[in-house]
């Protein structure tokens, strides 16, 4: 997708052109010979990873192995970190979005992302997900509209808030605000969604819920998603990846990583015996 | 033995904390007691609907509303200086600005405050008014917009100050969410970071506000002595405080009607900056829920 590249014009209504119509690879990001750091301290060594299109891929490890700045890194957020700096590439869509020419909030349109804890504006639901289309200049109410049913339908929100859409999103429960916040990230229909944590503050049934929901959202996004719960990765991924101090120590399909690690490390930490 | 003396030391501090408290009841009391006296000569309703306030003249007039406007007027002026001033710099050093240089501009600013309030008076008059005057024809000597005008400047780290601690206390994860979204900065600030610390700049504003209605030497100097129940900034004027100051310094008689006045436009005052600050304190106790 070249429109990273070129500043778009704010008025343009979002359709998927990225993942139709780039045809060039089947890798929605790749990175090559990627390291970063946070001011002299290396977080990242020589990664090199592709992240397959309309698929889930997980990222697991111990903590502090990388996984956040990785995923953080797909998306520019750690440009609000002082001192942090990468080298190597990182293509997304074909596009090394570390270039100089590179408009971030283009980009971030285009990888939309969800947190660990459910943050929603404190404004009202409808507000919350109209908030990505407004910014981009669309004014167009029914437009928006039927963009805020579709969003909150797909996180299975829609039947729980549709007759209090006015009300402010503080009034929902933990599972709801991450549903909507993954409906906001869902609005301005980017190519990619990443999940740092996305279900780790909340209780089992809302976790189910979204786990679900990845199962649906496939269809139409790359999906990459961090996380500490095993079971987790097992079930909703289709690739895996296992970091250890700040490498990818093993990317395979989840499959094989979880019924035949070919490394030591991963089998340790998979299983659950890891120091 | 250490503890009787910390005992005493306890004994110490409650009784400074009655004595604060019973000082303040003691002012209440005697606010009250004029008052009742000097309505007890007055009719409320005069005092309240009477357009002019002439205690000292022959022709007794004991209408509030003439003070009121003034000080109204002269607040006002304040608030529209202050309010926009404040919230840009308080935007600017929390959102734009380096550390380094929000750590030398903020005592700079708080400087401003602690100014004191004669020289503010002093400045008005001789410096503010006569420079308005060469774009503004029709501006008197004294006026509420130049007495105004400074006491907005004084009130601006009041306003910048506290917006600032409200900016600063809104989480990171939602200018996260905003970035993250695609919003630019300045997309940021306005349509997240400030409307989530509305409250907090509401309560800095109205805090301001209360500080101006209450302030005494700049109006007394430069917004002139002549109650007047008009909206027109550019005319002399005369505020509650103002009128306050004229007559505990003048000749007037203590025990006479005219000099309960100032305890009746005192009272006027007092209840409403205790209905601002409780408005504010009401608000920022709401607004600290939000995030806890
Ligand atoms: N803002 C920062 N400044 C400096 N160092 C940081 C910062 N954020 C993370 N780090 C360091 O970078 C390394 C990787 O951190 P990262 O957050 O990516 O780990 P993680 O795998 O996401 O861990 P967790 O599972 O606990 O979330 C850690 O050693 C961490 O201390
Ligand atoms: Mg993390």
């Amino acid at each position: 997708m070249t429109e990273i590249l070129s500043k778009k014009k704010k008025k343009k209504k979002k359709n998927k052109t990225s993942v139709e119509k780039s045809v060039k690879s089947n890798f929605i990001i790749s990175t090559e010979s990627l390291n970063a750091y946070y001011s002299e301290t290396q977080a990242l060594f020589d990664i090199n990873i592709q992240i397959p299109k309309l698929a889930v891929t997980a990222f697991i490890g111990p903590s502090g192995c990388g996984k956040s700045t990785l995923l953080r890194v797909f998306n520019r957020m750690n440009d609000y970190i002082d001192g942090f700096k990468t080298e190597g590439k990182v293509l997304v869509d074909d596009t090394d979005i570390y270039a100089k020419n590179i408009d971030t909030e283009t980009l971030r349109k285009n990888v939309g992302m969800v947190f660990q804890k459910p943050n929603p504006f404190p404004k009202s639901i409808y507000e919350n997900v109209a908030f990505g289309l407004k910014i981009q200049g669309i004014n167009d109410k029914s437009f928006i509209e039927h963009r805020i049913e579709e969003s909150l339908k797909q996180v299975a929100l829609w039947g729980e808030v549709k007759d209090k859409m006015k009300k402010n999103a503080y009034g929902l429960s933990g599972g709801q605000q991450q549903r909507l916040c993954i409906a906001r990230t869902l609005a301005v229909e980017p190519s990619v969604v990443l999940m740092d944590e996305p279900t780790s503050a909340l209780d089992p049934i809302s976790t189910g819920r979204i786990e679900e929901l990845l199962f649906e959202l496939r269809n139409n996004y790359s999906i990459v998603i961090v996380t500490h719960n095993m079971q987790q990765a097992a079930r909703i991924s289709d690739k895996t990846a296992f970091f250890w101090l700040g490498k990818i120590v093993e990317y395979n399909d989840t499959k094989k990583i979880f019924t035949n690690p070919k490394n030591k490390q991963t089998e340790n930490y998979i299983s659950g015996h890891f120091g | 033995m250490k503890k009787s003396s910390e005992k005493i030391i306890e004994k110490l501090l409650l009784s400074s904390a009655l004595f604060t408290i019973l000082t303040t009841l003691l002012i209440i009391a005697i606010l009250l007691f004029e008052t009742v006296k000097f309505f007890s000569e007055i009719s409320i309703i005069d005092f309240f609907t009477d357009t002019e306030w002439t205690p000292l003249f022959d022709d007794k007039h004991f209408g509030i509303l003439p003070l009121l406007s003034g000080t109204f007027l002269t607040s006002m002026v304040a608030t529209l200086i202050a309010l926009p001033v404040g919230l840009v710099i308080a935007i600017y050093l929390n959102e734009y600005s380096g550390n380094k240089f929000r750590k030398t501009i903020k005592p700079l600013l708080e400087l401003l405050a602690a100014v004191p309030t004669v020289i503010y008076g002093f400045f008005a008059l001789v410096i503010v008014t006569p420079f308005l005057q060469q774009f503004i024809p029709g501006l008197a000597g004294f006026s509420s917009l130049s007495a105004g005008i400074v006491m907005g400047i004084m009130i601006i780290p009041y306003v910048s100050s506290l917006s600032e601690d409200a900016l600063f206390a809104v989480p990171k994860s939602l200018r996260e969410a905003s970035y993250g979204m695609g919003a630019t900065k300045f997309q940021t600030v306005f349509k997240v970071t400030l409307p989530a610390a509305s409250s907090g700049v509401i309560v800095a504003v109205i805090l301001a506000i209360s500080r101006a209605i209450g302030e005494t030497m700049i109006v007394a100097i430069a917004a002139g002595q002549q109650p007047r129940l008009t909206l027109n900034p550019l005319v002399p004027v005369e505020t509650i405080t103002a009128y306050i100051v004229q007559v505990s310094l003048g000749d007037v008689p203590r025990e006479s009607l005219e000099y309960t006045t100032i305890f009746a436009a005192g009272i006027t005052l007092f209840i409403f900056t205790l209905i601002l600050n409780n408005i504010s304190f009401w608000l920022r106790n709401k607004f600290r829920e939000k995030y806890d």
